[in-house]
């Protein structure tokens, strides 16, 4: 019997990965789908005027077109939601191993350095650290990303400690395999799975507190195209002007549900026992 | 909890705070704005070199770090979290004033989502795999993936713009003021409680006391709200007390939408005028709610709960 095509078998996670793809896409090829209108220069002739024929998304008090900047917005959307995601996944990863497999003063250091963030809400701190460091979408990422590893370095953490007194870790100790040998090549493959995982699903909800971060003015800067930041200007013309806000919501709301479906389509696949 | 968890529990709490409070300096002292510039600009007057050099000096920015860090310190365990910037009144006082309308809103914003997801996630926890379910556990998806600030501005947008029934700044602090951003928070809350009392619930029905209780032909209704409902409410406890806790310091996005005289409001505030004292007074005071009421809510669940009782 011929084996099922994996993408035929999983069709959630084959429309939302496409849908994914597709998003990536018009991100990196937002100058081509444009055709060369400007997100930050409009012209003062076109301000505010309702969705139409020429603007399909209508335009700002500028001038700018609103569809241009949700197109380029997914640039800054997607760019920042991955570095944060990969930036916690690599941080929590590294320092959750180091603290399962050492234990003693390094495990104390890092898990009383994890539980001191944890013992709070991650929004005020992301909050403290953007306004203080200054607006702008670099610091909303470290911001964020500084507030959000604990969680990856705590599952590490006890993936490893699961393992750590097995036999064949001990056997390779005594082979005279390498710690740092051991930490890549027994330990991350262990860890790797379920952080993976963790990883997809979170992608989602990193986008929208970075769009929460830049919504409160604490994120990307005027006039870069941004989603959370095109809410925020758009606020002011709610009465006159709804598109601006109809528009740059949507689009992170379609954007968090394609990542949401893909990141649980691909746990479901990966972790056939959580469902 | 014995007496020496709960010991352990307080020590540990101690050692958090002053990591926190340690964190916070840290990134104050850090900071590129000015507050010495920022609080005369503030007042209206023209910040000239001289007059700055010599306020830094009367404001003790001028010592080396640890001594302003153990200066501050000592003086918030005096209870005195010194002069806000931006406002020129005392931390503590702003603090003070601000924590009853956030802690109104989080109460009510609370119950609006129990009201909301409690029911739901029994429906779709009773009516399993039926379109019921399925109409749920949709509506939480796309519940959990909205933007939170962005259904606080469409609400906005519908009732406060096009209907014109409720005030579109809710600064007044009265009870009309108050219905738009809870039920924001309530929105963005209840997805997630939704699936929680689904899981719960599920779990519950499937125990041996429920066929026990059908056999012997106690009512439907009665199984569900006497005995699956206070049983599945209990691993809700935790998670309510982590959501009061964050609620109280996440407030921020929707206070700011709805010009609500919150907390979060004014941390806001605080960040974008750099005023210092502001910011650190508020990041330790919601360290201490977030960890009191975490305390509260594991002291709670022993006496929630018998079968902890039993344990010891």
């Amino acid at each position: 019997m011929k084996k099922k095509n994996f993408f035929i078998q999983n069709k959630t996670f084959t429309v939302f990965g496409v849908l994914a793809v597709l998003l990536v896409l018009a991100a990196v090829l937002a100058p081509l789908i444009i055709g060369g209108v400007s997100p930050v220069e409009g012209s003062l002739m076109d301000a505010i005027l309702p969705p139409g024929a020429e603007h399909i998304f209508g335009t700002d008090k500028l001038g700018r077109d609103i569809f241009t900047r949700v197109i380029y917005g997914a640039r800054t959307s997607l760019a920042a939601a991955f570095s944060v995601v990969i930036l916690i996944f690599v941080i929590g990863t590294a320092l959750g191993i180091l603290a399962g497999y050492f234990g003693g003063i390094a495990d104390t250091v890092i898990m009383r350095i994890a539980d001191m963030l944890i013992a709070f809400p991650g929004l005020v701190l992301a909050l403290a650290v953007a306004g203080i460091m200054g607006a702008s979408i670099r610091n909303a990422v470290i911001a964020i990303a500084l507030v959000s590893w604990t969680k990856y370095a705590r599952l590490a953490r006890s993936l490893v400690m699961k393992i750590r007194h097995r036999d064949f870790v001990a056997a390779a100790i005594v082979t005279g395999s390498k710690t740092p040998y051991i930490l890549t090549h027994y330990m991350l493959p262990n860890v790797l799975p379920t952080l993976v995982i963790t990883a997809a699903t979170d992608i989602g909800s990193m986008m929208l507190e970075l769009a929460a971060l830049s919504f409160l003015g604490f994120g990307a800067k005027a006039p870069a195209p941004e989603w959370g930041l095109m809410l925020n200007e758009g606020r002011a013309y709610m009465q006159s002007a709804p598109w601006l806000m109809v528009f740059p919501g949507l689009a992170i709301f379609v954007t968090v549900v394609i990542f949401n479906m893909l990141g649980d389509s691909l746990r479901d696949i990966l972790d056939p026992k959580n469902e | 909890m014995t007496k020496k968890q709960l010991l352990s529990r307080l020590l540990q709490m101690i050692v958090v705070l002053i990591g926190i409070s340690f964190l916070t300096f840290i990134l104050t002292y850090m900071s590129p704005g000015d507050p010495v510039r920022t609080m005369l600009s503030a007042s209206g007057v023209m910040p000239d070199e001289e007059l700055v050099q010599s306020l830094r000096g009367q404001m003790g920015l001028n010592d080396p770090f640890l001594t302003q860090y153990f200066r501050w310190l000592t003086n918030c365990l005096h209870g005195d979290f010194g002069n806000s910037y931006s406002f020129s009144k005392p931390v503590l006082t702003l603090l003070a004033v601000r924590l009853w309308p956030t802690l109104r809103l989080t109460v009510f914003s609370m119950v609006l989502m129990l009201l909301i997801s409690v029911p739901l996630g029994m429906l779709s926890a009773v009516y399993k795999n039926t379109w019921i379910d399925y109409l749920v556990r949709g509506l939480t998806f796309l519940g959990v993936s909205i933007p939170n600030f962005w259904v606080g501005l469409l609400l906005m947008l519908v009732f406060c713009v096009q209907v014109n029934w409720l005030p579109v700044i809710c600064s007044g602090g009265d009870f009309k003021s108050m219905i738009l951003p809870s039920v924001t928070l309530a929105i963005a809350m209840s997805s997630k409680y939704t699936r929680q009392v689904r899981t719960a619930v599920l779990e519950e029905l499937s125990q041996d006391y429920v066929i026990g209780a059908r056999a012997r032909g106690v009512q439907e209704w009665k199984i569900l709200w006497l005995n699956i409902f206070p049983n599945s409410f209990l691993p809700l406890i935790t998670m309510l007390g982590l959501s009061i806790g964050s609620l109280l310091g996440g407030t921020s996005v929707v206070e700011v939408i709805f010009s609500y005289p919150g907390l979060g409001n004014l941390a806001v505030s605080a960040i974008t005028s750099c005023d210092y004292n502001l910011i650190q007074g508020y990041v330790l005071w919601i360290a201490v709610i977030y960890m009191a009421i975490n305390l509260i809510v594991d002291i709670s669940y022993n006496l929630v709960d018998p079968r902890m009782r039993l344990k010891r």
